[in-house]
């Protein structure tokens, strides 16, 4: 008797697990939205949440689902939305950096839909730089909508040990800003402030400085296989590493970017090389921009703005596509990307936005953003393929060590001819 | 034989059927993987899929960063076993002396078995983060600054100084480790002492025998199953440890403290390069087999013997 209870219990219980989950599979014909980000931490949670309050008010009847992966810089997101993809169960639309990350893991393989037409339609496409556009494209074609503006090339440094070592204007080169670290030294400061626990941070700083030494139009060619990455620039962007290594401090490989900003702001370092996030962070330390800390473009790149930028895309399977188009052409548009911004700490992918809504430094980045060269970032996802970033980061982890220009200079040219770019 | 143990078999035969599946089935494709040229996400959508036999392996082997990492798993798991049974022992033969409140501290000396590799690693990362030593020292070289020992203060897990092979920085990380797990060895000494006949050890005590040579020559040797079990489990965490690493010390300057587990991840789950994460896989699962695998032939001998 006891026995065909349990066997009851048992297709009673697997019976109703089945009706749910197919119930629940059946769901999907519901009017619902799937937004999949990695948006989970200080100011960029809040800017999700606005986002999806001026949704609500235009479109009430449908049931937004947030779907968040926390993990910095989306590397666990990133892993999740692959298996989704790879598994035909996509979201109705993802939040993933402008550029390679989205065309060569998703466009190239035919996973997302093309929206040129319908950014026509909104009057949205002339409203961003063509530049911009460009990185978000693919055969002509674009495949996501820019939300949010980071500047990668960025110095911020302490105003007070700026005057007390004598640095009263920006300096233009490496050569003047090294003087300026080693004066810090001296003085018994921390010269430049590094923290590459998690590794990136290092080659962020790289980009920068090969950026100044081949100058924005050469830089694009590299990922256009115009140039090669057999250059005298890249060497010279070495070797000026290695002398700015220097005057770094000695326990940047227990760091994380956050712990090296805060050098700054404890007053132990003159300047951290870091995107404009540093600029947030600073802020909710308790600094006001322009009185505690300056800021200046990393020197020899004033002509170029390293674009760390957040975009979303429609892809093809997505459960949802009418409610994925809505959602796209809110972020199209210029009163979401002003709702986003100011609580997020970026500026605006659009070139009209209400600048009185943003700080100082932030009404400086969008001036650049509106006149100089935009430039893909490697660690962030834009310029190239994930492959090559993760081996580019190896080689500049062992030169922060090893300091061997040639060897790094070999480990560059490997990871170039490996992922196909130019190497003669 | 089968026909006796029917009932038995069938309530069996789920988890052999899960255990097919979800760790050979998976086991088989990853050796599958290793095989192809699945090294982009691209190539790994399309499923054409290329035998390269066994290339991926050849790469890995050669690449530095893969010798620095099976460098590093030898010393750590060198150290770490040698520290956590001579702790562990340690701590047995003070717990087994019955001084007072021998109780309180057995379970004290338990605890850190009881949490996750991460919290271990996060909490010694920041008790060994060396600062800007020596003007503005953290952590331990805080301590040592503070008590006039400012000349003892090191780099800990930052530094890239080296004996041969063998990395320093990997010092930290084998503290942290051997103080997490001590309290198993204990645990299982104290098991074994307890074990061990009275007799014998008044029959020693008898003979004249002092304190050392009573452990080193009478106790330890009788203890010697237990030390072997121990080695096993220990090397066996050893050479797949992965989260003790990634929240303490990441992969360290020039690698000094990457483990091969780090480098699978960051393979597989960063770069997407699937074939060489999978390739790194089986090879830490041969390491493991080769230790475990005569271990079970052994303990699967003995129980034949005692049932005989």
């Amino acid at each position: 008797m006891r026995k065909w209870v349990a066997v009851l219990l048992v297709a009673v219980v697997s019976v109703g697990i089945l009706s749910f989950s197919i119930t629940s599979s059946l769901a999907s014909t519901k009017n619902e939205l799937e937004i999949f980000s990695w948006w989970t931490g200080g100011g960029e949670e809040e800017g999700l949440n606005a986002l999806i309050k001026l949704f609500h008010e235009q479109y009430p009847n449908v049931k937004v689902i947030n779907a968040t992966v926390a993990g910095g810089a989306g590397t666990n997101a990133k892993a999740v939305l692959k298996t989704r993809m790879l598994g035909g169960n996509p979201p109705d639309s993802f939040q993933v950096h402008a550029g390679m990350e989205l065309i060569d893991t998703y466009v190239i393989p035919g996973m997302m839909r093309p929206i040129t037409k319908y950014m026509k339609e909104w009057g949205a496409y002339d409203k961003f730089p063509k530049a911009i556009l460009d990185m978000c494209s693919y055969k002509g074609n674009v495949y996501s909508v820019p939300v949010n503006v980071h500047r990668g090339n960025v110095v911020f440094y302490n105003k007070k040990i700026a005057a007390e070592i004598g640095m009263a204007k920006p300096p233009k080169t490496w050569k003047e800003f090294i003087r300026y670290l080693k004066l810090a030294k001296k003085h018994g400061y921390i010269g430049l402030a590094l923290g590459d626990k998690n590794k990136w941070t290092a080659l962020h700083l790289f980009e920068d400085i090969m950026l100044g030494k081949l100058g924005p139009k050469n830089y694009d060619g590299l990922w256009k296989n115009k140039v090669s990455f057999n250059n005298p620039a890249i060497k010279a962007a070495l070797e000026t590493m290695k002398e700015v290594l220097s005057y770094i401090n000695t326990d940047h490989s227990a760091m994380t970017w956050q712990d090296a900003t805060r050098l700054v702001f404890s007053g132990k370092a003159l300047a951290n090389v870091m995107g404009d996030w540093a600029e947030g962070y600073l802020k909710t330390l308790g600094w006001t921009p322009g009185k505690q800390f300056g800021w200046f473009a990393v020197p020899e790149t004033s002509n170029a703005f390293m674009v760390v930028s957040d975009t979303f895309g429609l892809p093809k399977k997505a459960p949802h596509p009418k409610n994925a188009l809505r959602w796209l052409k809110l972020l199209a548009s210029v009163k979401a990307q002003d709702v986003f911004n100011p609580i997020k700490g970026s500026i605006p992918a659009r070139l009209d936005a209400d600048k009185s809504k943003y700080d100082v430094y932030l009404r400086w980045s969008m001036h650049d953003f509106a006149t100089v060269t935009l430039c893909p970032s490697i660690i962030h996802g834009s310029a190239a393929p994930e492959g090559f970033v993760t081996q580019l980061n190896d080689v500049i982890n062992r030169f922060v060590t090893k300091k061997d220009v040639a060897q790094a200079m070999k480990g560059i040219l490997q990871d170039a001819e490996d992922n196909g770019y130019l190497t003669k | 034989m089968i026909g006796k143990h029917k009932v038995g078999l069938v309530v069996v035969l789920p988890s052999i059927v899960a255990i097919a599946i979800f760790v050979y089935g998976f086991i088989s494709w990853t050796v599958r993987v290793s095989l192809s040229n699945y090294n982009s996400f691209s190539s790994l959508l399309r499923g054409v899929y290329r035998f390269v036999g066994l290339r991926n392996y050849y790469r890995i082997f050669s690449d530095w960063r893969f010798q620095t990492d099976l460098w590093n798993t030898l010393f750590f798991t060198l150290f770490f076993i040698l520290g956590t049974i001579a702790m562990g022992i340690i701590l047995a033969l003070l717990i087994d002396s019955k001084l007072k409140g021998t109780r309180v501290f057995q379970n004290i000396f338990l605890f850190p078995m009881a949490l996750a590799f991460v919290v271990t690693g996060t909490t010694w990362g920041w008790i060994f983060n060396p600062g800007d030593f020596p003007k503005d020292p953290m952590g331990i070289n805080l301590l040592f600054k503070q008590v006039g020992l400012s000349h003892l203060q090191w780099g800990w897990y930052t530094t890239t100084g080296h004996i041969g092979p063998f990395n320093i920085a990997l010092i930290p990380i084998i503290i942290a480790a051997v103080w997490q797990l001590s309290g198993y060895t204990m645990a299982m000494y104290l098991a074994g002492l307890r074990g061990i006949p009275n007799s014998i050890i008044e029959a020693a005590k008898v003979d004249g025998a002092t304190p050392w040579q009573l452990f080193w020559k009478v106790k330890f040797p009788l203890l010697k199953p237990i030390t072997l079990s121990a080695m096993i489990i220990l090397g066996h965490i050893s050479l797949k440890i992965f989260d003790l690493v990634y929240a303490m010390t990441g992969s360290g300057p020039d690698n000094v403290t990457d483990v091969p587990a780090v480098y699978m991840f960051e393979l597989t789950f960063r770069a997407n390069r699937y074939a060489l994460g999978s390739s790194i896989s089986i090879v830490m699962l041969i390491m493991v087999a080769v230790v475990v695998i005569p271990y079970l032939f052994y303990s699967m001998r003995q129980q034949k013997e005692v049932k005989l």
